[in-house]
């Protein structure tokens, strides 16, 4: 049970931030306006939510213009993905062990 | 613990959510069904009981007012009359289900539906448009339903699995049709018509029905 408590990644550990990566996980490029519609967060919440996954090099981002208006649009890098992975795989045994019980 | 079955949960719903466009409404599909069908009922007894039909698939006048060309192009127009209602119908029952779901038809989601469905149909609108310029008019029905039925096979990755089953069947009925030109009218309206009544009923039922309940 420790053991794979240790694997859970602590980036992770918050619903939002889950939120992103299960989006971008099946996604190319997401760009910011629909992700803040898809978790239903404010422009500051889901800044602050990306700042710890950009730090840890989980999504990378793009920055364009579309017309006049700058737009963000973000992607999952293979280092996240494969972070994101292993989480949910201790989440799967942690769930497993749980129904041992 | 349940707060982690509760995070999976909402995982999961966002997977789907931001791949698939579920607004999709099975009224949509019943009212192109009924569209499809007022067409073939317009062609069949109102088109076709101007003229006799020999072994070789030439036209012949029985009195009626319009040339064989020109019943080509009210051919062409029909179709693309039921193509307008049904398309207008389709959005407005879509457009009213994404509201009632609080999403926007226009998203990234339905925006690759649309772009999934546009490539086969576009093709095969072409293909169709190739098969009337040299005159075999008898594969044209069945060209529309095989391509319908990819465009669909291609699009339900995209929105509602049923959809996918219901490509299928459209690809058989047009297959068929190709082998036997001369009930062409007959496996388009089963197609068009009627699999779209009853796939739309269906999945009205099970998704706006079951699942609001």
């Amino acid at each position: 049970m420790k053991d794979i408590l240790t694997q859970l990644n602590p980036v992770f550990d918050h619903r939002n931030r889950l939120g992103i990566m299960s989006i971008l996980a099946v996604n190319d490029w997401v760009d910011y306006n629909t992700l803040k519609e898809l978790l239903n967060l404010t422009d500051g919440n889901l800044a602050s939510h990306m700042k710890p996954l950009e730090a840890a090099q989980y999504v990378e981002y793009r920055k364009q213009f579309v017309g006049r208006r700058p737009q963000t649009t973000y992607a999952a890098t293979q280092a996240g993905k494969a972070a994101f992975k292993a989480h949910l795989d201790a989440l799967e045994s942690l769930l497993k062990i749980n129904e041992q019980k | 613990m349940n707060e982690q079955l509760e995070h999976l949960a909402a995982m999961r719903n966002l997977m789907e959510r931001s791949t698939r466009f579920l607004s999709l409404s099975g009224l949509s599909g019943v009212w192109a069904g009924a569209c499809a069908l007022v067409g073939a009922y317009f062609v069949r007894y109102y088109l076709d009981a101007q003229f006799v039909r020999d072994f070789n698939d030439v036209y012949y006048e029985r009195g009626g007012p319009v040339t064989a060309r020109e019943y080509e192009m009210l051919l062409v127009l029909t179709a693309l009359a039921v193509l307008a209602a049904a398309l207008a119908g389709g959005w407005f029952f879509t457009a009213r289900k994404a509201k009632k779901r609080g999403e926007r038809v226009w998203e990234a989601s339905s925006r690759r539906l649309l772009w999934a469905l546009a490539v086969p149909l576009t093709t095969g609108g072409v293909f169709c448009l190739a098969l009337l310029y040299w005159n075999l008019i008898g594969l044209v029905a069945p060209a529309t339903l095989v391509f319908y039925g990819l465009a669909l096979f291609n699009g339900s990755k995209f929105t509602l699995r049923d959809v996918g089953s219901l490509g299928i069947c459209q690809i058989v009925l047009g297959l068929t049709g190709l082998f036997y030109p001369g009930y062409g009218l007959e496996l388009w309206s089963l197609g068009f018509g009627v699999l779209h009544i009853l796939y739309g009923g269906w999945m009205w039922i099970r998704y706006d029905h079951i699942a609001a309940r």
